[in-house]
């Protein structure tokens, strides 16, 4: 019951939050979201699962099972973690409470709703982290969604409404052409499956599919419809081009700390959710039109990186190099090799931590500058030492750099992708994403080189001096995940191979 | 030991008779005391609570009991789809009685307006009940009468008797039709009782020939759509909740258009089976037109809207398009749909009367909103909403789960009636038709959420002066919220409920 317990702890820390007065909110939330971060940290030491949780064998760590409903398909409160799900429900955890005390200095009307919507989106998320059970997992991938419309609209920045109007009208339809995918996988397997449990649904598609005919289609044909629906409705939440417009709007928007857990979670549950859903229970489909989908991968990280690459708002170039980012994940996923699904789960959390920390630090210095343009300012590096260095090492992890954990996470992507079984001219594939790298480092290296370094000037007349601790405080945190992950991977790397194996082994490939 | 084993069969009556005490109760209390103040008020209020929270605890308990009776030479059932819907009712109806305590304070003839309500309730009790042609007309006119005279309830104001009068007008063109296309059933059967309908269509004994019979349906289709607020009788919809007092538009949205449902579930599946009649006339496919329609113009049409109550209003009519898709959906064949040991078609008029079920605590919680928002004054226009949760936090809370539930976001039950429903319709193989009702509910996402950008995110243009919080509205509007979460994690009882009752019809 300890992943109740989390969940729970949350939602009424939320609820607290929410009715709290304004003056104590900001410091009451930073400490009651210590209660799901120090309650994961615990699920994570204490972890004992093994192999993966939609498939056979193996053991689900904290696992919960309780019958919701019968509707004819029985519907249950079925929770638990395995080596995939453990490591983001920590990166949630962990990101929370930073975005929250981030937002101490820029969040300065309505707090008590701010920080109660915050932790009312972690309680979502953790929850889609969480369950294993299709309905139970719908019910909060969706309440993710209510949360994120509010902390845009209301706290946002000029074009708020848009942005967050686009965003929720954008992803709800993806969640809704997504379900729809998955209804009908279900719908066909006829009475092979009797409920709607993932681990359920997994293993009936393994053990031989049984996945019949519907509405006068041939098996073959309703498994790719219902592959090709979900894999649009996660491929909206990624993003991945050419699905990503709400992204920039969205990202641009939402103030700083929102913006840290869009990048740092939002988009890794599509991530979360195509290797939970089209690569583990469809992977026949998957590597048959394994090409098409290395294309998009690959398209996606050329194209966002040099959208960034065009970008002059500091928080923009963030925001498009998410995308380019989530390529490389994609293309890990297709690879299916331990590496490359391995690296790609690895990136998620790794990408979570960094991009979370480049928009934060953007943040600190759009706090203290007012001004996010690269244009607008230069010399950063003469006011703003920590910061600033913060930020260069932020960039250094987004590049790449070994001993960070963004090279471990691409270095295990590339290795597993060169040698991807089932996709054609798997090389060539991977010598195209590995030149993104390339692009990333030559957007960052500008931007920097721009705004950080030579003479101090500043486009606007605020004073502008070091940022205060709170605001320095959580960056330091985020970079120290980053160098401890990247210098030992193993403290995911073990537990998320354990589950990525079954996968592999499924398809009797693997290196 | 069987309860009611001992008992009379009259005594299955007993939560309709609830209603219809209630409504003669108020009646004596007002000739009592004519002179109504604040304690009086409050006794009707009280009256009125008992009343309809009886209705719902009696067949609560019949339908947990099981009970099923024919009474009155069969003209009349009470059986657990019955039951189901009479809960439906007293629960609409509390909310409904509880919402006005303070929406009606100010205004005469309390005592009238409460007896009015509950003579509806009675009329849609026998309606859930009604087993032959002429007993389903009679309490559909027990429905709509006292609808009529509701909506008109505020008399200094042109705009509700306006409404009343286009209500009533469109009303009684619509009885006329629906009680030709009786005339005309009975004239090709020869008799009212649906059962026996159906016997005298599968024995071919049809005197009028099948040409009469197909007329007959279609016209009390058309009865039906009225009630529903279906596409093409739906016109009356948008200017009579504008008009009618707010409370009252959100009985007659969801209680009374629940009423029009169960109506047609009973008539068409007992009277008019599928099998019998398919060679005469196949009412699935003028449901499948009628729902593909209302429920495309009623959510493009509450998209365009500028005024609250009639974006809720048009929204309702694209919720009726939803349920009708129940109809359209259904086979008549029994066959097991998607899902294992549940016939497809006990599955979606099921999930159609979930629908109706989650559907009366979301919407008749959103018209109990604006209720509230009139009593304060705020005016009828999105902008008029801006920024109210500042002055009502906690109902603002509860308006945006029932926004947001109605939208079919899980924060609600409208989220799991809305996705049972899909999932039987594509089990019928109709998957083309849950494509555009999703296309629908994307839609629908947008102008609810309007409302709520309007109530939390936006800043109002003029500053509002609001100091007094009328207790039995929060109340109302409160409770609702809660019902409409609570039914989330709750559903497989109801769900439970819904589909046995559909079963034991067919």
């Amino acid at each position: 019951m300890l992943i109740e317990a989390l969940l729970v702890a949350t939602l009424l820390a939320a609820g607290v939050v929410a009715f709290a007065p304004d003056r104590y909110a900001g410091k009451l939330a930073a400490a009651l979201s210590l209660l799901p971060l120090v309650g994961s940290l615990w699920l994570w030491l204490d972890f004992e699962g093994s192999g993966n949780a939609l498939l056979d064998g193996g053991e689900i760590a904290y696992e919960t099972t309780i019958e919701w409903m019968d509707i004819g398909y029985t519907l249950q409160w079925h929770v638990g973690l395995d080596g995939v799900s453990l490591p983001l429900v920590v990166l949630t955890t962990i990101l929370t409470t930073a975005a929250i005390v981030s937002a101490w200095t820029p969040i300065d009307e309505r707090e008590s709703q701010f920080y109660g919507l915050v932790l009312l989106l972690e309680f979502g998320l953790l929850g889609v982290f969480a369950a294993l059970d299709f309905f139970l997992w719908f019910v909060f991938w969706e309440v993710v969604l209510v949360p994120m419309y509010f902390l845009i609209a209301i706290w946002g920045g000029p074009r708020r409404k848009y942005a967050a109007i686009k965003f929720f009208v954008y992803t709800n339809v993806a969640s809704l052409i997504m379900f729809v995918g998955f209804l009908t996988l279900v719908f066909a397997m006829g009475d092979s499956v009797t409920t709607l449990g993932l681990p359920e649904v997994a293993q009936a598609l393994q053990a031989g599919g049984a996945v019949g005919s519907i509405a006068g289609f041939a098996p073959e044909t309703v498994k790719l419809f219902a592959f090709a629906l979900m894999f649009f409705g996660f491929a909206v939440k990624v993003p991945i081009v050419p699905v990503h417009t709400w992204l920039p709007d969205a990202h641009v928007e939402a103030p700083t700390p929102v913006s840290v857990l869009l990048a740092g979670v939002l988009l890794k549950m599509g991530t979360y959710a195509l290797l939970r859903f089209n690569f583990t229970m469809l992977p026949d489909v998957a590597t048959d039109y394994a090409e098409i989908i290395a294309a998009i991968a690959v398209i996606s990280v050329i194209y966002g990186a040099m959208l960034a690459l065009a970008q002059q708002d500091l928080k923009r170039i963030v925001a498009y190099s998410s995308i380019s980012s989530m390529g490389y994940v994609i293309l890990g996923l297709v690879a299916y090799t331990t590496y490359g699904i391995g690296g790609a789960t690895f990136q998620m959390i790794s990408h979570g931590f960094i991009s979370g920390l480049m928009f934060m630090v953007v943040g600190v210095i759009y706090n203290e500058t007012h001004t996010r343009m690269v244009g607008d300012m230069s010399g950063m590096a003469d006011r703003m030492p920590w910061t600033v260095g913060i930020f260069v090492a932020a960039a250094f992890g987004y590049m790449g750099l070994p001993l960070m954990s963004g090279f471990a996470a691409e270095v295990f992507v590339f290795l597993g992708s060169f040698d991807a079984p089932y996709l054609s001219a798997a090389p060539l594939f991977t010598a195209a994403a590995m030149f993104g790298i390339v692009i990333v480092a030559g957007y960052l290296l500008w931007a920097m080189q721009r705004t950080l370094f030579g003479e101090f000037d500043l486009g606007t007349d605020y004073e502008v001096g070091r940022a205060p601790l709170h605001d320095v405080a959580p960056l330091a945190v985020l970079l120290a995940c980053v160098i401890v992950l990247g210098v030992n991977p193993d403290l995911f790397m073990g537990m998320i191979q354990d589950a990525i194996d079954p996968i592999v082994d499924s398809l009797g490939g693997g290196v | 030991m069987d309860p009611f084993v001992n008992l009379p069969d009259w005594t299955a009556l007993a939560p309709m008779l609830a209603f219809a005490a209630t409504a003669l109760a108020l009646f004596l209390l007002d000739s009592i005391e004519p002179e109504s103040d604040s304690l009086s008020l409050t006794v009707l209020t009280g009256a009125g609570l008992v009343g309809s929270l009886a209705a719902v605890v009696l067949s609560g308990w019949f339908l947990a009991e099981g009970v099923s009776v024919e009474l009155f030479d069969s003209a009349y059932v009470v059986d657990e789809m019955s039951l189901f819907f009479t809960a439906l009712f007293g629960s609409v109806t509390a909310l409904v009685v509880l919402g006005s305590h303070d929406y009606i304070a100010d205004e005469p003839y309390q005592a009238e307006y409460y007896s009015l309500v509950f003579l509806a309730a009675t009329g849609m009790a026998m309606v859930a009940s009604a087993n032959s042609l002429a007993a389903a007309f009679v309490a559909v006119e027990l429905v709509s009468l006292p609808s009529y005279a509701l909506v008109a309830y505020l008399k200094h104001n042109r705009g509700s008797v306006e409404a009343g009068l286009k209500y009533f007008l469109v009303g009684a063109l619509s009885s006329a039709i629906f009680i030709y296309g009786i005339s005309l059933v009975y004239g090709a059967t020869g008799v009212m009782r649906f059962d026996l309908i159906a016997e005298a269509i599968a024995t071919d004994a049809l005197t009028g020939g099948p040409g009469i019979l197909g007329l007959g349906i279609l016209m009390v289709i058309g009865g039906i759509a009225f009630k529903t607020a279906a596409v093409p009788f739906h016109f009356w919809a948008p200017e009579a909740y504008e008009g009618a007092p707010a409370p009252i538009a959100g009985f007659l949205s969801s209680a009374s258009k629940a009423a029009g449902f169960v109506l047609a579930f009973r008539a068409f599946t007992v009277a008019f089976p599928l099998e019998a009649v398919s060679g005469t006339f196949d009412w699935t496919l003028a449901f499948l037109i009628l729902s593909i329609v209302t429920m495309t113009l009623g959510n493009f049409a509450a998209a365009t809207q500028e005024k609250v109550k009639r974006m809720l209003a048009y929204s309702s009519i694209g919720h009726a398009g939803y349920v009708l898709m129940a109809l359209a959906a259904f086979s008549g064949t029994g066959t097991e749909g998607l899902l294992a040991g549940v016939s497809n078609d006990s599955l979606v008029l099921g999930a159609g009367m979930l629908h109706l079920l989650v559907y009366g605590f979301m919407n008749t919680g959103a018209f109990l909103f604006v209720a509230l928002a009139e009593y304060w004054g705020v005016g009828r226009r999105f902008e008029d909403y801006n920024g109210l949760w500042r002055d009502a936090p906690i109902a603002s809370v509860a308006m945006t789960v029932f926004l947001f539930s109605l939208a079919g976001l899980p924060v609600g039950a409208g989220f799991l009636s809305k996705y049972v429903l899909f999932m039987g319709v594509i089990g019928a193989g109709l998957w083309w038709l849950v494509v555009i009702a999703l296309i629908n509910s994307a839609l629908s996402l947008y102008y609810y959420s309007r409302l709520v950008k309007a109530l939390w995110i936006e800043t109002p243009e003029t500053p509002r002066e609001i100091d007094s919080y009328p207790t039995g509205i929060y109340a109302a509007v409160v409770g609702a919220a809660v019902v409409t979460v609570l039914l989330l994690p709750g559903f497989g009882i109801v769900a439970e409920e819904a589909i046995a009752a559909v079963g034991a019809l067919l």
